[in-house]
């Protein structure tokens, strides 16, 4: 057993860290939170890095490295808030590969290898997504509703409105699409599990940024001659957020590790993934808030950023309570018994 | 990352699956039948696993060993675990006493101890706890005089396990009173088959008595029972308590894992799976074990291939006390009624776990280790 990245993963980890420190510091990602603007420079660097393919396969266009790689750039990605459609873009690739027909393949992944392309991919229901990340400059969005069906929509076949979602470092549409709109993928959407490697590792990133700028606040800020940092109240909440991310952290290796070595073993891994990230995406950045202080609530403090963010992705895809009912579901067909709802 | 268990692993459990599918321990003695019908089940099961050689797989060949590495150890645990065999009479003496007296021991103590530890011959016990200095072990009071060859011991100790049935105790007593506090001490082996050591059971919450207390009125310790040299007892007492932490844990997690599936088969029973708040709760359990499993199985991996652990450690056992209290709690409403009536199992477990959080290091301590030494945040001078 090993947990480790191979020296090639480390490799991509660093030079990730390394060129969005440089690319993607806080204030230039608050520069464009606060103009509700994509980071066109910096998606464009990406992409020229072949960053949005690389869990596509070559014969797509794309890399053809895994989801453990994936979920390495997400978290990366998730860490600076970097304000680009690279998790959107990447969920929808994950479907259209495994859920397309051959043409809809040949038709998207290309351009979604390269950057050209834009995608999104959201929950439905009835045809309508009320929050659609990525979704006011996608040129695909993949629609999937509760039963597993999913459908594949230009901006020509749905009514997309931009909306103002409480994160302003990524773009965000109401879309709406009548039935037999779009093309159908195939049922049960194949590629949803790798999705939500995606988007849970890029909470993971989330947990960990906050973790250290707090850590970096509270022993710095003295109140009473000491820093806060000393008193268990706050040393304690501190610990709560190491365990709530790793605990995010390894039920989200897993269930990447899972994807491309263990593929039954994904539906399961997946789900506890993102119960587990949704959950300390919102505890872990509400912490970072509270050990703040009166600081935590102001605009400038740059803590708030990393709250919305979570609080976008942990409903993403499903609520933590969603993916606890699919494995409840799960549970409950291995122990023969009847299922909830 | 390759989650999956190497060849030489899977034929290491294998063949001791194998062998405990062939050497089950026999019918547990009823519950009423006393100490020390359990002790001797107990005594009798090491015996058993000595003589085929699995009494310490992580011990080296040369002190009856296998050579086992830290892995096929955690594998050895689980498969004890799951199996649900009893832990070995002499546990303290494996696990922490040999493994201490390796690293710390003189070849002579090395000689005369390991081999009757190894079969259960004599039992060990451990002597560090004290009513004033609990998660403070350093300030610990029992003392010991020099006494010509001898040292002469008085104080008192808590939370021994196995008192009446050792042989030994691993000792930890004040032999300087004029240093910090972490520097006057020593580890001394006594010999617990004297008058000038009585012991009293402790009765828990649940009834029994798992543990002792100790009451040392002049006791004699030859110096060569010391252990890694007089005022060495704090760095000797941490390598003891290194291992406290290690190879358990993994037969406790198969037996959380155990209890969840137990009672996911009853809800599943039941219909309770349909109620989406049952529902809720038993996945987040799950969940919770699946990340016990993977963090130990991480922090493991990492300090055997690069020789670095990770923060898992403490995490681990925090989280996973904690979701034994959980899951124990959950069983009441899960069983019923029945699970609060003495004698049942579940009744059991839902008093034990409560020791939980407590025992091997509060989780209160727990969230300080991991505040100072993993997160780097300073700590509160507290005014004496």
């Amino acid at each position: 057993m090993d947990f480790g990245l191979t020296d090639d993963q480390r490799e991509i980890q660093r030079t990730a860290r390394a060129m969005l420190a440089e690319r993607a510091k806080p204030e230039r990602v608050r520069e464009h939170a606060e103009a509700h603007t994509t980071d066109k420079a910096l998606w464009k660097e990406l992409c020229e890095l072949g960053w949005p393919g690389i869990a596509i396969s070559e014969e797509n266009g794309g890399q053809g490295l895994g989801t453990i790689e994936l979920s390495i750039l997400c978290e990366e990605l998730g860490r600076v808030l970097a304000p680009v459609p690279f998790l959107p873009s990447a969920m929808a690739a994950c479907v259209i590969e495994q859920a397309g027909s051959p043409e809809q393949r040949e038709r998207w992944l290309g351009g979604l290898a390269s950057g050209e392309a834009i995608g999104a991919l959201a929950g439905a229901v009835d045809g309508t997504a009320e929050l659609v990340v990525g979704g006011a400059e996608a040129d695909v969005i993949v629609l999937v509703e509760d039963d597993g069906s999913g459908r594949l929509l230009t901006p020509e076949d749905a009514e997309v409105s931009r909306i103002a979602a409480i994160d302003p470092t990524r773009s965000a549409a109401r879309v709406s699409a009548d039935e037999g709109a779009g093309e159908a993928l195939e049922d049960g959407c194949p590629g949803l599990g790798h999705a939500l490697v995606a988007v849970s590792s890029e909470l993971v990133g989330v947990c960990e940024r906050s973790l250290e700028m707090t850590l970096a606040y509270v022993k710095e800020r003295r109140q009473f001659g000491v820093p806060v940092g000393a008193y268990q109240a706050v040393s304690h909440r501190c610990a709560q957020m190491l365990l709530d991310t790793e605990k995010a952290r390894s039920t989200t290796a897993f269930a990447a590790w899972s994807a491309d070595a263990d593929p039954d073993g994904l539906a399961e891994a997946a789900a506890m993934a993102k119960a587990a990230a949704s959950d300390a995406g919102r505890e872990v950045t509400a912490s970072a808030i509270q050990a703040h202080g009166g600081i935590g609530f102001t605009w400038e403090a740059d803590v708030h950023w990393l709250f919305k963010r979570a609080q976008i992705d942990a409903v993403l895809l499903g609520s933590a309570g969603r993916h606890r009912a699919r494995l409840a579901a799960i549970l409950a067909r291995r122990a023969g018994a009847p299922v909830a709802g | 990352m390759d989650l999956t268990f190497s060849e030489r692993e899977t034929a290491f459990r294998d063949e001791l699956r194998g062998w405990l599918a062939e050497n089950q321990p026999g019918a547990k003695p009823a519950a009423d039948a006393g100490d020390d019908a359990q002790f001797a089940y107990r005594r009798d099961w090491q015996r058993r696993l000595y003589d085929a050689g699995w009494a310490a797989p992580a011990w080296p060949t040369e002190y009856g060993g296998r050579g086992a590495s830290q892995s096929e150890s955690a594998i050895y645990f689980e498969e004890l675990g799951r199996a649900r065999v009893p832990f070995a009479a002499n546990t303290l003496g494996l696990l922490l006493g040999g493994p201490t007296l390796m690293v710390w021991g003189t070849p002579e103590q090395k000689e005369r101890h390991l081999p009757p530890i190894l079969s259960a011959e004599e039992i060990w016990c451990q002597g560090f706890s004290e009513p004033d200095a609990g998660s403070d072990l350093a300030a610990l009071k029992t003392r010991a005089v020099k006494d010509g060859d001898e040292w002469v011991v008085t104080g008192q100790k808590v939370w021994t396990s196995g008192a009446q049935y050792s042989k030994w105790c691993m000792l930890v007593a004040r032999t300087d009173n004029e240093v910090a506090k972490h520097k006057g001490l020593t580890y001394f082996l006594m010999d617990m088959e004297q008058d000038a050591v009585q012991i009293r059971p402790l009765r828990q919450i649940t009834g029994e008595a798992e543990f002792n207390e100790l009451f040392i009125e002049e006791a004699r310790i030859p110096d060569a029972n010391i252990v890694g040299g007089v005022g060495n007892g704090w760095k000797v007492a941490l390598t003891t308590l290194m291992n406290e932490r290690a190879g358990l844990g993994f037969a406790l997690q198969i037996r959380l894992r155990q209890l969840l599936d137990d009672i996911i088969a009853a809800a599943a029973e039941k219909g309770l799976l349909e109620n989406p708040l049952y529902a809720d709760a038993i996945a987040e359990l799950h969940v919770r074990c699946e990340s016990i499993r993977l963090l130990a199985w991480k922090g493991l991996t990492d300090a055997e291939r690069y020789g670095q652990p990770g923060p898992e450690g403490s995490l681990v056992k925090w989280l996973w006390s904690d979701t034994n209290q959980r899951v124990t709690q959950l069983a009441v409403d899960v069983i019923g009624p029945e699970a609060l009536i003495t004698g049942t199992s579940w009744s059991y477990e839902l008093l034990r776990a409560r020791g939980n959080t407590i025992e091997g290091g509060t989780t209160e301590v727990l969230k300080n280790i991991v505040a100072e030494r993993v997160l780097g945040l300073p700590r509160l001078k507290v005014a004496a």
